[in-house]
């Protein structure tokens, strides 16, 4: 006998059998018969967020910490169109949430009834699929259908849209919640062609200068641990994607550090002058390629990815592999192992041995090898603050970050050596991303420390929410790397636009950030010099502040730029490498 | 190059959308857009003409089969395959002038064209055939005697005993 209850009702059933914690929402009109149905049930607890845009980012975080699908609630109109930038931000990043958002009734659909927006239409270029309620009794099967194409194939954000009237609580149906659901046109790929994989492994073993090109796919995809071994295996340097950090040990002696256009020099020269490039899950986001006409033009490529459509998208794969990178690189991994059973000498090690020592010599030329000295000045380096925290937290920590220098300098300089700690909108470029994504990771890990990295001006898009980690006594530690300036934007101004800083600076209109803290319930700490730093840290990191959200806001060099950056139009081997050579980009 | 792209789609709203989307969103072209539901209810078939060099259509086939409403894609155009489109014109064909008329009914027959409306001052011919014909149709007739043209778009299946079904 199943229960009678109603759409409402069954929208929280369908979701507690999903196993679903959190909602993170805001209620209002069309979604009120929902949230009746949410406040009459324990299971699922619901956050309430003070702007619907960071309760997709922190369902967003909630997905990238744990890998499961983030949920979002939202009403009709304004929170439906308030929730877009954050569904886009899930989809470029490939990421599983669920948004629910509530609708006029079916009735007056298409009437321009208060309220009403066409939320379907509205999310369409930006979601993995979306569905509208048109009969209540189909909503377990479209929760199931909406997880399922979530969190499977190539993830990403799909958007439940419900009319009010499906949740009507005076009209009831039997609910069941299916066990299957079959969606005919939906066979995400799951083990790669065995061929091409030979194909791949080979091109690896003979290589003379490899590279290991890592993506988000990889921690999306829980395939960081053979990716490693793979990398053991072939004795092969490692270089992640700004979305990829974590998914190999970023202290590892392989590891290149980051690539692309603020990547280190060493990832940046291995990649043009590999000759076999291994790309998993990774989508030659023009980030990493500059140029593509002359990207990596001497290299054997082989593309794995879920998606086929990301292949041979911008980079013509020479060895192509559809398929989920996890199984790809298990396969990957035992093949090795046997070709080197068979034939120990396979490798050219003379080869590889000369490979690592020219990479070593590039290392030695950048390498991020910024002074880390306290400066007579002591003046603080954005770059100093981001390792004081790698220390304070023994490296350890789940880091978020917004958009701009901050999560440039908290890329390069936080060698994360685990997966799906960094958490960054790397696709969309979101900022106010930071501190709603570093909640939903407190919320999947209430014990663990969670940072976020950000910049004054990332965090004034979101700061509202300083009121809800005081609702819900989230711990989280946000150093602010102030430099009283939109940093990006300054830098690509002082080395393309002739250092006029069109709209890019505010100090006088800053507010005290310290006090701002306090008047949300929080702890403020200003840091100003460099020599005060640590003991900032130190103090923000204390036991006795280990139940307190920490406001670290530490004044910065403002005339700071992030180093190496790519030459626009350029190859992966052009790059300005310091100020001091800065010049016009050709 | 000119492609005829196949898809089958669930019948269901919203699909037709997200592939027009597609297209809009991804700056391809379309040039003809048919669609209308197959011998199977549940299912849709949508013929789409658009020009793109091999990378831009393969992409483009990927991106359509990425679509969850998309059940199957062909390029129709990378095998033998008919193309037929249907073409409504209606003609100034005064009964005033019945040598104008005579021959705007003898272009018709040249073409295989039916005059399906006629009235007082016009012809209203139905023109089927590759869009070539259509074209030509519209080039042997006066011009200044062409009043409205209503074309479909293209519709096309391959040649031979393969069929495109799921």
């Amino acid at each position: 006998m199943s229960e009678v209850i109603s759409g409402g009702d069954m929208l929280l059933r369908a979701l507690q059998d999903e196993g679903v914690k959190y909602i993170f929402g805001y209620p209002g009109g069309t979604a009120l018969h929902i949230y009746d149905a949410i406040f009459r049930q324990q299971r699922v607890e619901h956050v309430l967020v003070r702007h619907e845009q960071a309760a997709t980012h922190m369902a967003d975080g909630y997905a990238r910490s744990t890998g499961e699908v983030g949920v979002v609630l939202v009403t009709s109109g304004p929170g439906a169109t308030n929730a877009i930038t954050g569904i886009a931000t899930a989809h470029m990043d490939s990421t599983p949430i669920v948004v629910i958002a509530g609708q006029v009734p079916r009735a007056v659909i298409g009437s321009d009834a208060f309220q009403e927006t066409d939320m379907v239409g509205i999310s369409r270029p930006v979601v993995k699929h979306s569905f509208q309620v048109r009969n209540a009794a189909e909503i377990p099967e479209i929760v199931k259908k909406a997880f399922l194409i979530a969190r499977s194939g190539r993830p990403g954000p799909v958007v439940i849209d419900v009319p009010k009237d499906t949740t009507d609580p005076e009209v009831t149906f039997p609910y069941k919640y299916p066990k299957t659901v079959k969606l005919r046109s939906y066979n995400p790929a799951h083990r790669g062609n065995n061929r091409q994989i030979r194909k791949a492994v080979a091109a690896l073993l003979n290589a003379k200068r490899p590279v290991l090109y890592v993506g988000g796919g990889v921690i999306q995809g829980d395939a960081s641990d053979h990716l490693t071994e793979l990398a053991r295996a072939l004795n092969a340097p490692v270089t992640n994607t700004l979305m990829g950090l974590g998914a190999f040990p970023g202290d590892d002696d392989q590891f290149l550090g980051m690539l692309g256009m603020h990547g280190t020099y060493e990832a940046n020269m291995a990649m043009h002058n590999a000759d076999v490039i291994l790309a998993a899950g990774a989508r030659f986001d023009d980030r990493v390629t500059n140029d593509p006409k002359k990207f990596c033009a001497g290299a054997t490529i082989i593309h794995i990815d879920v998606d086929p459509a990301s292949i041979s998208k911008i980079i013509n794969a020479d060895i192509p592999i559809v398929g989920h990178v996890e199984p790809v690189l298990e396969e990957m991994v035992k093949q090795v192992g046997l070709a080197k059973d068979k034939e120990p000498d396979l490798q050219d090690q003379a080869a590889l041995t000369k490979w690592h020592e020219q990479i070593a010599g590039w290392r030695g030329l950048h390498g991020l090898n910024h002074d880390m000295q306290v400066q007579p000045d002591d003046v603080i380096r954005p770059q100093f603050a981001v390792q004081a925290l790698y220390k304070a937290t023994d490296g350890d920590a789940f880091v978020s970050s917004d958009v701009g220098q901050h999560q440039m300098f908290a890329a390069q300089y936080y060698k994360f050596a685990k997966p799906r700690r960094w958490i960054n909108s790397g696709g969309l470029g979101t900022m106010g991303f930071g501190l709603p994504a570093a909640m939903g990771v407190q919320f999947a890990h209430p014990e663990a420390v969670v940072a976020c990295v950000t910049g004054e001006g990332s965090f004034m898009m979101n700061m509202q929410e300083l009121s809800t980690c005081l609702q819900y006594g989230l711990p989280i530690k946000i150093l602010n790397l102030n430099n009283q300036a939109l940093g990006m934007v300054k830098q690509w101004q002082d080395m393309q636009y002739g250092g006029r800083h069109s709209s890019s600076t505010y100090s006088d209109s800053l507010p005290d950030f310290k006090k701002l803290a306090e008047t949300f319930g929080h702890v403020g700490i200003k840091v100003t010099k460099a020599s005060e730093l640590e003991g900032a840290m130190e103090e923000a990191f204390s036991p006795a502040l280990k139940q307190r959200l920490v406001f670290l806001d530490v004044w910065v060099d403002p005339r700071e730029h992030v180093y190496p950056m790519a030459i626009k139009g350029g190859s992966m081997e052009d790059m300005v490498l310091a100020r001091a050579d800065t010049k016009e980009p050709s | 190059m000119r492609r005829v792209i196949a898809v089958l789609l669930e019948n269901e709203a919203g699909a037709l959308s997200r592939v027009v989307g597609l297209f809009a969103q991804r700056a391809y072209n379309i040039e003809t857009l048919t669609v209308a539901p197959t011998e199977d209810a549940t299912l849709s078939r949508v013929t789409i003409t658009t020009t793109g060099d091999p990378e831009q259509i393969e992409q483009i086939t990927k991106h359509l089969n990425r679509l969850i409403e998309v059940v199957k894609v062909l390029d129709l155009s990378e095998g033998p395959h008919i193309e037929r489109e249907l073409m409504l014109v209606k003609l100034r064909a005064s009964a005033r002038d019945p040598e104008a008329r005579a021959e705007l009914k003898r272009t018709a027959d040249i073409f295989r064209a039916q005059i399906v409306d006629v009235s007082p001052n016009t012809y209203t011919v139905q023109v089927v055939g590759p869009g070539s014909k259509l074209d030509a149709f519209l080039q042997a007739v006066n011009p200044s005697a062409i009043l409205e043209v209503a074309r479909t778009g293209v519709s096309g299946v391959g040649r031979g005993d393969k069929v495109f079904g799921i």
